[in-house]
């Protein structure tokens, strides 16, 4: 099966948010980018697809002439072939996003791509929209924020989080699929991956911007109650303080605040709950099962 | 003119994201001076509706009310039994249509957001996700502030379209706003006065190819979304060996672990542990948080959390700028010990005063 993988180049971020002086973008001079985490494990889903029932990745971004970068990171974790939509570094709205790519879908030849993955939603912009607006273009249907994932001949079985269990829904193919990040554990790119990646032709496409009904006027970053922690001390040496703040924060076990070590002419504190005993009450089973990576297969 | 309001049910109660999102309605609509209308969505479908299913449905109505929708509508067809967005997406075009809504308005769920993604392809309108705030502004705009990175970045927008479709970020929202008007005696307040109405879409083949059905499978434990109390853990706990102790903590504290993405991508704990813009967002009463540096992308998943208490090496990591309090100190010492202060208390040995 022929699959097309939708990826945006992203700024890297780290401990902080750092904007241009105009506020209107990330300053990304220091950050450098990367490719959103959830698109990431869209290119292994579809690398992990044809690994198994043969067929070929075509990994596809809109973006300035440097995201071929991104692209060849993607080639560098298995994906055959690139395709950038070059724009001339301005930001595009959904809309114009999407018609891109249905048109970019149509040129580039034969293959229809009978699956499609994009993520479920870009890091930077979160939009929530690209990969419904290109399936309601292409006349397919559309799977959100999948989580599981799988490809029986024209039958796809999928599932994402609802409500702490799971929703599944199947449809045939063609289809739309937009995953998150938990589908898969991608890979690290092998050396000879990236040296194929570094050699690889991407093929270049100029599609025409629109407006999208929504303009962006500044970004800001949220004020925060930029504190600073309190520093309760060094080392285990800190740990009686430390219990100190956790029973007046009223989350020690019930029965262990009242110690006969504590006064009792001590204040109650306000953030004892005066009903601390039904969430003491519930078992305390881990959630962990200790199954590294994704969350397993769709049940 | 109306502002439509689509709300989540689970049976009889209306979902919180959606009774967050609801208050960002209502005074989207008092500012445009339109009325609220809310739309519930039947399960159960057509006139195969139980009694026990108009039951539920009149309470979650009933709640909508109390929260200041001026009427509720409630959408029901033989084709529709169960989720199936497009279908959703389909009715709702159908009724903003109807009632010549300037705005539709959901939490930004999975489900909602899917839905008014749908909307917007159906319509060719603009969707804007994740809002915080939104006024009206001369003829058919809106001044809006969404969120980006997951809340990280606020955007200043202008939106301009004949209906603004618009999904809330629930979570960066107080819940249990006062209703518009409560009643004095505690009853359901404007229950009386609220129109019911019910809607019949019509649907093409189209509209429900893709529909869910809900596994039987179902959450065990505490859930690490709604957990009181997290116990997280960064890259400080140095392998996928090392969580024993914070499960153990986490246990005495009756709260569950979460990680960041460094150890979901190092394969050290599964993905659903994750906390953060990929994971889950968490809002406990206490986030300790051990061995973290405080990526913002850590951060979007925590900052609802009510107290954040640092255990880590670097009096530098970012993440203490957002912290109530810090050890400084490694993770690997200072659990243990907490651990056994802690259960020292437990068992009744008081400790030296």
């Amino acid at each position: 099966m022929d699959i097309l993988v939708c990826v945006k180049r992203v700024p890297m971020v780290g401990g902080k948010m750092v904007l241009t002086a105009d506020g209107a973008d990330v300053d990304t001079r220091l950050s450098g980018f990367t490719v959103s985490p959830h698109e990431e494990c869209a290119v292994e889903e579809a690398v992990q697809i044809t690994e198994r029932d043969g067929g070929s990745v075509t990994v596809l971004t809109l973006g300035p002439p440097e995201s071929a970068d991104q692209l060849r990171d993607m080639l560098a974790l298995g994906a055959h072939r690139g395709v950038l939509l070059e724009t001339d570094g301005r930001e595009w709205g959904p809309i114009a996003t999407a018609a891109a790519i249905v048109q970019a879908v149509g040129e580039l030849g034969t293959t229809s791509f009978p699956l499609i993955f994009l993520g479920n939603e870009a890091a930077d912009t979160g939009g929530y929209q690209v990969g419904v607006r290109v399936a309601h273009a292409l006349g397919r249907p559309c799977l959100t924020g999948i989580k599981r994932l799988q490809v029986s001949g024209d039958v796809l079985r999928a599932g994402r989080d609802y409500r702490g269990a799971q929703e599944v829904f199947e449809v045939g193919l063609p289809a739309v699929v937009t995953v998150k990040e938990g589908i898969n554990l991608p890979r690290y790119p092998s050396l000879p991956g990236r040296l194929r990646a570094k050699r690889a032709e991407i093929t270049v496409l100029e599609p025409q911007w629109q407006a999208d009904g929504l303009r962006k006027e500044r970004l800001r970053v949220p004020e925060t109650s930029a504190q600073r922690a309190q520093i309760l001390g060094n080392g285990a040496a800190a740990v009686p303080e430390l219990v100190r703040v956790l029973d007046e924060l009223g989350v020690l076990p019930s029965g262990a605040h009242s110690s006969a070590a504590q006064p009792p002419a001590a204040q109650p504190s306000a953030a004892q709950p005066s009903a601390a005993q039904p969430s003491a009450a519930q078992p305390s089973a881990p959630l962990a099962d200790a199954r590294p990576g994704g969350d397993g297969p769709a049940a | 003119m109306s502002v439509l309001f689509l709300a989540e049910r689970d049976g009889d109660a209306v979902e919180d994201a959606s009774l967050r999102a609801l208050s960002f309605a209502r005074s989207l609509a008092e500012a445009s001076g339109a009325g609220l209308t809310a739309v519930l969505f039947a399960a159960s479908g057509g006139a195969e509706q139980s009694d026990g299913e108009s039951a539920e449905i009149g309470l979650a109505a009933g709640q909508l009310a109390a929260l200041g929708a001026t009427g509720v509508c409630v959408v029901s067809s033989a084709a529709l039994t169960g989720y199936a967005p497009a279908g959703w997406a389909r009715a709702l075009q159908q009724l903003a249509e109807s009632v010549q809504a300037s705005a539709v308005v959901a939490a930004a769920t999975d489900r909602s957001s899917e839905v008014l993604a749908r909307l917007g392809a159906m319509t060719g309108l603009p969707v804007v996700a994740n809002c915080v705030s939104a006024r009206p502004g001369s003829a058919a705009s809106w001044q809006l502030v969404r969120q980006r990175w997951a809340g990280s970045l606020l955007e200043d927008a202008v939106l301009e379209a004949p209906c603004a479709l618009l999904t809330v970020a629930a979570d960066a929202l107080p819940a249990d706003t006062a209703a518009a008007a409560p009643a004095p005696d505690g009853s359901q307040p404007t229950g009386a006065e609220l129109a019911l109405g019910s809607f019949v879409p019509e649907l093409a083949e189209a509209d429900l190819l893709v529909r869910a059905t809900e596994s039987a499978e179902q959450a065990t434990g505490m859930s690490l979304a709604t957990a009181r109390v997290v116990v997280g853990g960064g890259r400080g706990v140095g392998g996928p060996d090392g969580f024993g102790p914070l499960e153990e903590l986490a246990g005495l504290l009756g709260g569950v672990v979460g990680v960041s993405r460094v150890v979901t991508s190092q394969g050290w704990r599964p993905h659903r542990q994750q906390v953060g813009q990929t994971g889950t967002k968490i809002s406990p009463e206490l986030y300790l948080a051990c061995g973290i540096s405080g990526a913002i992308q850590h951060m979007a998943g925590c900052l609802s959390a009510r107290h954040i208490v640092v255990i880590n090496t670097d009096p530098d990591a970012p993440i203490i700028s957002h912290a109530d309090y810090a050890v400084i100190g490694d993770l690997n010492e200072v659990i243990p010990a907490l651990i056994a202060a802690i259960r020292s208390r437990s068992e009744g040995h008081v400790t030296q005063a």
